[in-house]
């Protein structure tokens, strides 16, 4: 080995190992800071040591793509609000879905247009090549879709049709089928663009049943995938840098995955092929009920000003509302009085795992007021008042008390435990699952209609008064 | 040009097969880094879950380094196509590189455990004071 080769092994080593005290970081947000700056500075010596390679001759396109992908990341790293980090994030996972996918392509190209000996392109190799690049297909166009539904540019309704899980399932068992005969053939070109093209068609197929209130799984899942594509991306580079990287980024989804599929009682495959929220489900548990109860403004600005505890609950509508700054004007002013505040963060609350959290956190609220469900639950009977705010699954008691609930068993925030409950709800229709939700309908409710943002900023005032 | 060094650790891709030592080698750091990552990343508090898949996105985004030697290659060795994948490649991860990171950064500065916005504040106006 030259020395070049030692010193870009060196650089791989060193950033694999400030990769992983980057993320240990991660595990308090007072050492979370100094962790990613150890992260960074592990990715610059890596992308230092390549661009030592012996194979490089040209940097044209290098730096150019470095340059433009550098603008593009910059540009997305400042302007990207909190509000759209879903969003964001699964344009992410596409980018790098498709990077180690398009490595896996050039790669497949060299060795089957005569650049690199075919004779090379072992069984193992072309294993871990076919994953990558059917892997990264699957999640890049996956992860567009998931983009658009979060956007708003695609209904965020599951599309369903009849006979869509076995149709889709076919597809599937048909490109991991070429992808196999792939492994024992590896110079058929042919099958080889066919199980491309049908995974990009895959990965739109899966994502697209799903609805947007699963889309903390979906995120977490994408997440994975993509991660589990560059580690591959590894495998056929002989990269462990890569491997290593790809892997935590891997399991770093897959355990997303497995607690936000926790946090809502239900399975992978039941979020994946159940196309939750779609008019199938929605009939269930109407019909019982009675009748909602409007609370005034004044008077849930007199309710609030003089409790002892309040404990606001957000969920996706505080985002969509952008509302989270509101809610903090709000504390302020109530801790001003005296009250004590607290939020109550349900893990699936949102479009992403920690998305509330995000949000919070950019409204300037500390995150020492900020309790798991865990935490929250046993303090919500000591609450006077807790407040809802564009949240209704993760408060939903059908989930405790009716068994036959499609969300029966999935672990709620207890707000009807609470001495009262101000739920702030922009009209009166059912949530995004299609579900009723009785809290709505408990005498200890009190339902305050109107756009999140404009009602809190009222509640401003009114307590201010009160 | 052979690159197998005695520990197995390939290098430069396309200029030796695979063996089976190398594959192992791999087997054995996919092991580990799973390993590893099972246990460090579930300790990172649901707090920060967000700013967790941004970061491992960011530090995934490392397959820019093999984007940028296949991006990096011309010649009659190299295939043009594939210097133009790479290049699209490169610009894909390197947006996640950076984006990844920028955006990690901007929100963990937003996590605060007191709250610090009102007395920076204070001590903000304050200096001003001083000043006049």
């Amino acid at each position: 080995m030259n020395w070049q080769t030692y010193f870009i092994e060196f650089s791989y080593l060193l950033a694999s190992i400030l990769f992983i005290f980057g993320l240990k970081g991660l595990s308090h947000p007072e050492t979370a800071k100094r962790g990613m700056h150890l992260a960074e500075i592990g990715m610059a010596l890596a992308i230092i040591g390549t661009l030592m390679h012996f194979e490089i001759v040209s940097y044209t396109w290098i730096i150019v793509g470095l340059l433009l992908g550098g603008l593009l990341g910059a540009a997305m790293g400042v302007w990207v609000p909190m509000t759209a980090m879903p969003q964001r994030t699964a344009l992410s996972h596409a980018f790098g879905a498709f990077a180690a996918a398009l490595v896996g392509i050039a790669e497949y190209y060299s060795y089957t247009h005569g650049f690199k000996d075919i004779a090379q392109l072992g069984h193992v190799k072309m294993g871990a090549m076919g994953f990558e690049i059917m892997l990264g297909a699957l999640t890049t166009t996956g992860s567009l879709i998931a983009f658009g539904k979060l956007q708003g540019i695609l209904p965020g309704q599951p599309l369903v049709y009849r006979g869509q899980n076995i149709f889709n399932m076919a597809l599937l068992a048909t490109t991991v089928g070429l992808f196999i005969y792939l492994i024992f053939v590896p110079t058929a070109v042919i099958p080889f663009y066919i199980m491309l093209a049908l995974a990009f068609v895959v990965g739109v197929l899966l994502v697209m049943p799903i609805g947007s209130a699963d889309m903390p799984v979906v995120m977490s899942l994408l997440n994975s995938y993509a991660g589990l594509a560059s580690a591959a991306t590894g495998f056929v580079l002989g990269n462990n840098v890569l491997i290593i990287a790809g892997t935590l980024d891997g399991f770093s989804g897959f355990i997303l995955s497995i607690l936000m599929c926790r946090a809502m009682n239900r399975s992978i495959n039941n979020v994946l092929f159940g196309a939750f929220g779609s008019a199938a489900t929605a009939t269930a548990g109407a019909g019982e009920q009675g009748t909602m109860r409007e609370v005034s403004l004044d008077d849930a600005a007199v309710q609030l000003a003089y409790a002892s505890k309040v404990v606001f609950v957000p969920g996706y509508g505080l985002a969509t509302a952008q509302a989270q700054h509101a809610v903090r004007e709000l504390a302020t002013v109530l801790e001003e009085k005296g009250v004590t505040v607290k939020y109550g963060i349900h893990p699936v609350a949102g479009r992403m795992p920690g998305h509330m959290n995000v949000l919070l956190a950019e409204a300037n609220v500390p995150y020492s007021q900020l309790y798991e469900l865990e935490q929250i639950n046993p303090e919500l009977s000591s609450t006077d008042v807790s407040v809802v705010i564009g949240a209704n699954d993760v408060v939903n008691p059908d989930a405790r008390d009716n068994p036959s609930s499609p969300i029966a068993g999935m672990p709620i925030i207890e707000v009807d435990r609470s001495k009262s409950v101000i739920v702030l709800k922009r009209g009166q229709g059912k949530g995004f699952s299609g579900l009723e939700n009785p809290l709505f309908f408990k005498p200890v409710t009190g339902m305050l209609y109107g756009d999140a943002k404009d009602t809190l900023t009222k509640l401003v005032g009114a307590v201010q008064h009160a | 040009m052979i690159s197998i060094n005695p520990l197995g650790l390939l290098l430069a891709e396309g200029t030796e097969s695979m063996s089976a030592t190398a594959i192992i080698a791999a087997l054995y750091v996919f092991a580990l880094a799973a390993f590893l990552g099972y246990q460090v990343i579930s300790r990172v508090p649901p707090l920060l879950h967000t700013p967790l898949m941004s970061a491992t996105n960011a530090i995934s985004g490392i397959s820019l380094v093999g984007s940028i030697v296949i991006a990096g290659g011309t010649g009659p060795h190299h295939a043009k196509t594939a210097t133009i994948l790479g290049f699209i490649a490169v610009v894909c991860s390197t947006s996640n590189v950076v984006g990844g990171f920028a955006l990690t950064d901007r929100m963990l500065r937003m996590f605060k455990r007191k709250q610090a916005p009102a007395d920076t504040a204070k001590i903000a106006s304050g200096n001003g004071h001083q000043k006049n």
